[in-house]
């Protein structure tokens, strides 16, 4: 088993793959540890083995390169681990991660953050009924398990990803009921000269709608879905116009499905940051909170580099290449001589951002988006505390988002916050009159994944506790 | 220890305003793992924890306040011996606490490890819920009409006239008095002062669980103190014992020690075998601070007449709203139920 390393890339994505091949060329250590068994993280993600062969995508094309170059490389990849805690010490960094249910430690001279995304969706009365599923999940299970999900699908939300699950589910033999979009066509026509930038996404976006108006899926856009219905699961959704604010309007129409895919866009999975010690800065064209960075993946904590959505949503071809300045500077960082032009993956890296950050800002939240949570609606889904409660505690005076998780334990259970911090910041935002920018996450703690006693604790002998002073009497 | 001070002096008629640089009870009384235990306080403080249990009793629900009982455990004959020892003094200093036996305990609390050499017992233990003290006092203040401002940074402090101004980044505001209750933070507000306390801080780590079924209903402590465990009422196992995290107040929050850490939980695990596949969820660190005597500080500031400094009181949990109260009384010119501490006094030689 590995303790010690070089350089530590956390994140398999296209971002940290690309460090890790970057830095293994100029001949230092380098152990990529991801969640997932295989490499490519979410945008590439491997198909299970239980499935010999299906046809290609780009994203299976991409993916399937990656995982070759891996394993031809001298990069160690640690699949199927969970990173629970970094610790800044004297190596400068420890790396704990849990595999197979025993915790182990790497030590690493430098570090490369590349944990992504992951998603954000408003909470809608009935969003937790089952059959609602969000849109960069319903891709994980796309892209792992070939499946459509559900028989009939309604898609709602924001951005591109709401075109490529419609043609997804299509396309693995689903059936889409409806698209429901609250951007309009002339947010996407905003966005045209971006995407000139990358002509492939462009004619393939447009091949997938163009697929949905020969199969007759309509598609609303500048809607939204208000409300998820259903029994014990869904039946059908409530959908309305919304106006330029995203407020929804007019009269309620209704589409029957039993499965509804939902999203409100990206955002920096930042916790990983938090514990690095690298400060957070808002910045809604990127998705919100996001690592404080300079160029070439840099941060504020020495021998700590940041790469891909992780750093602030600019899409995968930025991901790549950010992924790559970020291991050239690990490798600088080390004494390392570069031979690569950083002028011309810079230049690239750029020209790729620019597009994803437009596909971003198609999801940037506006005003309207709140009112979608009424009152009753579930906010914090893992202690199921609505709207009102969240509200309640606020007018008793709590004020930032650590007052409130520690009044009403909104953000307090399994999940960390993951699914419920946005909407809560947004509330403390609403409710004291001021911009998401002044309402700070709350402080990291770890373990960034629930993990177990047993795996914690190790093999443990009594007679090794240390038997310290007793304290004063 | 602010508020309940301020609470105090409302009362006697003297207006006050509590700053606090971060929301309030974050520091260290809402990060705590909620403790109410008479088992682990000092012989001589034990008058005023009775007291403060009887505070926290009286706010009840609104802080998730539960007198449960709770158990000190032994595995080991040093250990036991300790136990005796420590607790037929705590006793005679008016706990009531009694040695029980084994099968007793196996009774009250079937899941605990079986290999207890000692056991001993107060039925006043208990707990209370640590993170709804911020709301709480919050509440309190705005019903007496206390004013109070969180996320003010002390910058510096001026003598003038009348009293003192003391100025944030971008505000100020003058009083007539000062208290100092910052706990850990006591030693650099104080150098504003020009005094220098000897303030030190542990970095005491807490952990909670996903929700478990009811395991155990008895506050859990350990001889040697290196374990408190509770489960609470949601079902969330909340494991302490002062394990030490990294960092000082300068720095902002303490980290967490993984090697640390992992003892706590080994040692909890031992204590509650049934717990071992329970996931822990979060794992934080907070600061308690305390002076070379181990014994608070709860007076006026050394070489001031209108300062005052309350803090250092290693329970402070426990006894922080009842000596509050105290220290409103004090400022009050009142005479207080039970005598104060000197910050003025002298300390033994730091012990590094």
């Amino acid at each position: 088993m590995i303790t010690d390393t070089d350089i530590a890339v956390i994140g398999a994505g296209p971002a940290g793959c690309n460090a890790a091949l970057l830095a293994a060329e100029y001949d230092f250590s380098v152990v990529m540890l991801d969640e997932q068994v295989s490499p490519g993280g979410q945008v590439w993600r491997a198909k299970s083995p239980a499935i010999l062969s299906a046809p290609e995508t780009p994203e299976s094309v991409a993916g399937e390169s990656v995982r070759n170059a891996i394993s031809q490389s001298n990069v160690t990849h640690l699949g199927g681990v969970r990173v629970w805690h970094i610790e800044r010490s004297e190596d400068p960094f420890v790396i704990h991660y849990e595999n197979a249910g025993v915790s182990c430690s790497l030590s690493c001279r430098c570090l490369v953050i590349a944990t992504g995304a992951r998603e954000t969706i408003q909470p809608i009365p009935g969003w937790t009924l089952p059959g609602v599923v969000g849109m960069a999940g319903a891709t994980s299970i796309f892209k792992q398990d070939l499946i459509p999900i559900g028989s009939k699908m309604v898609v709602s939300g924001t951005g591109p990803l709401v075109f490529f699950v419609a043609a997804e589910q299509q396309r693995l033999g689903g059936e889409v009921a409806a698209i429901v979009t609250s951007n309009t066509l002339l947010d996407w026509i905003k966005a045209l000269p971006a995407m000139l930038l990358r002509p492939g996404l462009l004619f393939r976006g447009l091949r997938w709608i163009t697929a949905m108006y020969v199969n007759r899926i309509p598609i609303y856009w500048g809607h939204t879905v208000t409300r998820v219905e259903g029994e014990s699961s869904v039946s059908r959704v409530e959908f309305k116009k919304i106006s330029k604010d995203w407020t929804p309007q007019g009269q309620p129409r209704f589409i029957e499905c039993d499965c509804v895919s939902l999203g409100s866009g990206l955002i920096s999975a930042f916790e990983s940051f938090q514990l690095a010690g690298i400060s957070l800065e808002h910045n809604s064209d990127l998705g919100g909170w996001i690592p404080k960075q300079e160029q070439d993946g840099r941060t504020n904590v020495g021998g700590c580099f940041i790469c891909g959505d992780g750093a602030g949503i600019r899409g995968s071809l930025a991901a790549e290449t950010h992924g790559k300045l970020a291991g050239l500077s690990a490798v600088a960082f080390l004494g390392a001589k570069i031979n690569h032009s950083i002028v011309k993956l810079r230049r690239e890296y750029a020209r790729a951002a620019s597009f994803g950050e437009a596909m971003s800002k198609l999801s940037i939240p506006r005003p309207g988006l709140t009112k979608l949570t009424t009152a009753k609606t579930v906010v914090c889904r893992c202690e199921g505390i609505t709207r009102a409660e969240i509200e309640d505690e606020m007018n008793l005076g709590a004020q930032s988002t650590i007052s409130v998780k520690s009044g009403v334990r909104a953000g307090m259970g399994p999940c960390g916050g993951k699914f419920c911090q946005t909407a809560i910041t947004d509330l403390i935002a609403k409710t004291k009159s001021c911009p998401v920018s002044q309402i700070a996450p709350p402080t990291a703690r770890p373990p960034l994944r629930p993990i177990s006693v047993n795996t914690l604790a190790g093999d443990f002998d009594y007679s090794d506790l240390p038997i310290s002073k007793p304290s004063p009497l | 220890m602010g508020c309940a001070s301020a609470l105090q002096m409302a009362e006697g008629g003297m207006k006050s305003i509590v700053l606090d640089q971060g929301d309030l009870g974050q520091g260290a009384s809402g990060v705590n793992a909620g403790t109410l235990s008479l088992q682990i306080k000092r012989v001589k403080l034990m008058p005023y924890a009775i007291r403060g249990h009887q505070e926290w009793e009286s706010m009840g629900d609104a802080v998730g306040f539960r007198k449960t009982g709770g158990y000190t455990l032994a595995f080991t004959d040093h250990e036991a011996e300790l136990l005796h020892e420590r607790m037929s003094l705590k006793a005679e200093a008016g706990a009531p606490i009694e040695f029980v036996s084994n099968s007793a305990l196996r009774e009250a609390e079937p899941n605990l490890a079986d290999q207890v050499v000692a056991a001993s017992y107060c039925a006043e233990d208990g707990y209370a819920n640590s993170s709804l003290t911020g709301q709480f006092y919050r509440a309190r203040l705005k019903q007496q009409g206390v004013q109070y401002r969180e996320g003010f940074k002390l910058l510096g402090v001026e003598a003038c006239n009348d009293g003192y101004v003391i100025r944030s980044a971008n505000t100020t505001v003058s009083a007539r008095k000062l208290l100092f209750s910052a706990g850990a933070w006591l030693k650099s507000l104080t150098a504003l002062m020009g005094v220098e306390l000897p303030v030190q801080a542990r970095v005491n780590t807490v952990s909670v669980t996903e929700r478990l079924p009811m395991l155990t209903r008895s506050v859990i402590g350990h001889a040697t103190g290196l374990l408190t465990m509770k489960q609470k009422t949601n079902g969330t196992l909340l494991i302490g014992g002062g394990w030490q995290g990294r960092g000082t107040p300068e720095q902002g929050r303490g980290q967490v020690d993984t090697d640390s850490l992992r003892s706590n939980l080994a040692l909890a695990r031992h204590v509650l075998p049934a717990a071992e596949n329970a996931r822990i969820l979060r794992s934080w660190t907070g600061f308690e601070a305390h002076v070379p005597d181990f014994y608070p500080l709860a007076g006026k500031l050394p070489g001031y007449e209108d300062v005052f400094v309350l803090g250092c009181v290693r329970g402070g949990y426990t006894i922080g709203p009842y000596i509050g109260k105290l220290m409103g009384d004090y400022i009050l010119e009142r005479t207080t139920e039970l005598p104060l501490f000197d910050p003025g006094r002298s300390f033994p030689e730091v012990v590094v």
